[in-house]
């Protein structure tokens, strides 16, 4: 196993050393789970966002779609094996059923199993219409697709409209649903940080960066580049859907605008993350989304209605002057600390990055 | 709905009533789209804060009809101040972004975007907003039509702009320079053009036919700090739909999707009206995709 992770003992040790200190946070400082948990749905936005973004030179706009979908299919599946879902949305929770603890872990665990599942259909789907552009017009296509989705889900009265949804109440003492969301979306995020590492190692990853540094020819030489952007697509899907369903029930209302699909604040964060980072790297997106979460977590409120402008400025300063992440920056100025790729650089120097 | 499209099967006058308010407003917008497709085409960027520009515009025109400017009258001084904030744009993002990889410019100018729309947010708050001009109604058709004068005279401004755009790109020295870099870059540098000046004129010339489109959708419709990213899309759904360099098609997309999106909501539901125009450029994307597709080309 550790092995095919590409785990020496020394950063197994450094990956066990974050993973308690993960597991300690809560303990340590319980008057912020929810935020801890909300960081390590951050991560996630950007792990996911990297694989297409960083790694296949896709850049998505609107990948938070998967997000808010999860967010939907599992908040419809918990209150519809209870409950008439219609009814229960128009009625703006003055219904509020008391779901018993069996009734919600089953319904809790059926919908995260189908909010993982069916954003990985939409994406199959999807990405048969929206794998035929390149580039900008990628990037375009998908903003609107994801635009166009909080629109629909707010006149759609079945699911709650603009008005939203209720969530069903967690059973149990007032600690624990912190506790328990917190270690859901830690065990997320460490799984997808897992498969992706594992993912990574593998010939897939070479078919996607091939993809990215030059598509044509990639095609040319056999690969079906189609299939693997599919696969690609869906993993995002998959972890986004997953920590859609964890993160509406965390917040306890949903709705569709600022929660399940916010284009304008989480969808950009993700690219801004990742890009903040260093995209194409497994770290980028981790360091990226940890510094950026920090920065968030500390000015925000300070910044008295600044903070997207502030973010507006944070994007293009990256964008147009350190281009490279954190990541990348480290890997020029420090590449003995890459060690393993030093060698494969030599090769990797013409238009590895997409340049040269 | 089928009783929206009854009214308009029993009483065909409305349809000319859909027909001239959407002709009206897609004539600002295809100002917008033409603006979008020059600097497509001579800096290959693609410009997300688009409509951001528009909604500073229509924001100069309000800010100057409060201190007793007429807007008409505002289309002047907004326009330089939208060119001086071109120049400035173009000078600290715009040129540092050319000769990076496409994503790079989408994401600069979103980034942008996103600034200017909170900026203006802050500065005017959130409210929707008109601008006042002052002019009454035209009755057609026995009063069975109705359509402002101002939609009417907005619509000549633009024809006028229009004009003056293309004959400035026609006939003088810098619009022979703009013409000739959208060409060829290179040669055109050789040949002994400022490239640089070129490509600042052009974003600094687009921003200032936005400033003016902007002044106008402020008299005509509403404007508030969150639209610009909706017809940024719209202009882009115009242009792709159209194809660069190409300004018969960029008119008649943005008349035709005008007058689309009046019967859209006309009969639909106001509310789908974004819904309809991403639909829509969803299905050129892939139209266009499907007719590449068969000479094996993509569309990037």
């Amino acid at each position: 196993m550790s092995l095919r992770l590409g785990l020496t003992p020394r950063t197994l040790a450094g990956h066990l050393l974050l993973l308690a200190a993960g597991i300690a946070a809560p303990f340590l400082f319980p008057g912020h789970t929810i935020q801890f948990a909300v960081f390590w749905v951050f991560v996630l936005f950007a792990l996911t966002w990297d694989i297409m973004g960083g790694q296949m030179g896709y850049n998505s706009l609107g990948n938070i779609l998967f997000f808010g979908l999860g967010m939907y299919v599992c908040a419809v599946a918990q209150i519809a094996i209870v409950y008439d879902v219609a009814q229960y949305t128009a009625a703006n929770g003055a219904i509020r059923v008391d779901f018993s603890r069996n009734e919600y872990f089953q319904g809790l665990a059926l919908g995260v199993v189908l909010s993982a599942l069916i954003p990985v259909v939409v994406a199959a789907v999807l990405s048969w219409i929206l794998f035929g552009l390149r580039g900008p017009y990628y990037a375009i296509g998908t903003l609107g697709v994801a635009i166009a989705a909080a629109e629909l889900t707010n006149s759609w009265n079945y699911v709650g409209g603009g008005m939203g949804i209720a969530m069903p109440v967690f059973p149990g003492g007032p600690g624990m649903r912190e506790r328990f969301f917190y270690a859901a979306c830690m065990v997320a995020t460490v799984l997808c940080y897992l498969f992706l590492r594992w993912l990574y190692r593998t010939r897939f990853s070479l078919a996607i960066n091939a993809i990215r540094d030059d598509e044509d020819k990639a095609e040319a030489l056999g690969l079906h580049t189609a299939r693997y952007k599919m696969v690609a697509w869906c993993v995002s899907a998959f972890f986004l859907g997953i920590a859609g369903a964890l993160f509406g029930n965390m917040t306890g209302f949903i709705e569709p605008m600022e929660t399940a699909f916010p284009t304008l604040t989480f969808g950009i964060f993700m690219v801004a993350m990742t890009l903040l980072g260093g995209k194409g790297t497994l770290w980028g997106p981790v360091i990226g989304s940890t510094l950026f979460y920090a920065l968030r977590e500390v000015t925000w409120t300070y910044l008295l209605g600044w903070q997207y402008i502030a973010l507006g400025v944070l994007i293009i300063v990256n964008v147009v002057y350190f281009q490279q992440g954190i990541v990348g920056w480290l890997r020029q100025r420090r590449p003995q600390w890459f060690a393993a790729p030093i060698e494969a650089s030599k090769d990797e120097t013409l238009g590895a990055d997409g340049k040269a | 709905m089928w009783d929206n499209l009854q009214i308009l099967g029993v009483a065909p006058i409305f349809n000319v009533q859909l027909i001239l308010n959407g002709v009206t407003v897609a004539a600002v917008f295809c100002l917008v789209a033409y603006g979008l497709a020059l600097v497509w085409g001579v800096t290959s960027v693609k410009n997300l804060s688009q409509g951001d520009l528009v909604m500073m515009g229509g924001y100069g025109a309000w800010e100057l009809a409060r201190h007793g400017v007429h807007p008409i009258l505002a289309l002047i001084p907004v326009s330089a101040i939208m060119f001086a904030f071109g120049w400035i744009i173009y000078k600290l993002i715009i040129r540092r972004v050319i000769q990076l990889d496409l994503f790079t410019s989408l994401l600069a100018t979103f980034g942008l975007a996103i600034t200017i729309q909170q900026s203006l947010n802050l500065a005017f708050g959130p409210d929707v907003r008109t601008v006042e001009s002052g002019f009454g109604q035209i009755k057609l058709f026995g009063g069975m039509i109705e359509i402002t004068q101002i939609k009417v005279i907005a619509f000549g401004l633009c024809v006028l702009l229009a004009i003056a755009m293309v004959l400035f790109l026609k006939k003088s020295r810098m619009g022979q320079a703009i013409r000739a870099t959208a060409q060829d870059p290179r040669a055109a540098r050789v040949l002994g053009v400022d490239t640089d000046l070129v490509y600042a004129m052009t974003f600094s010339i687009n921003a200032a036919i936005c400033g003016a489109a902007g002044v106008l959708i402020a008299m005509i419709w509403v404007i508030q700090p969150f639209y610009g990213i909706a017809y940024s899309v719209r202009a882009f759904v115009i242009v792709t739909a159209a194809g660069l360099g190409n300004l018969p098609g960029v008119i008649v997309t943005a008349l035709g999707l005008g007058v689309l999106e009046q019967y859209s909501g006309f009969v639909i539901g106001a509310q789908f009206q974004q819904a309809t125009i991403v639909g829509l450029l969803l299905a050129i994307l892939i139209w266009r995709q499907m007719t590449l597709l068969r000479q094996r080309k993509s569309l990037q």
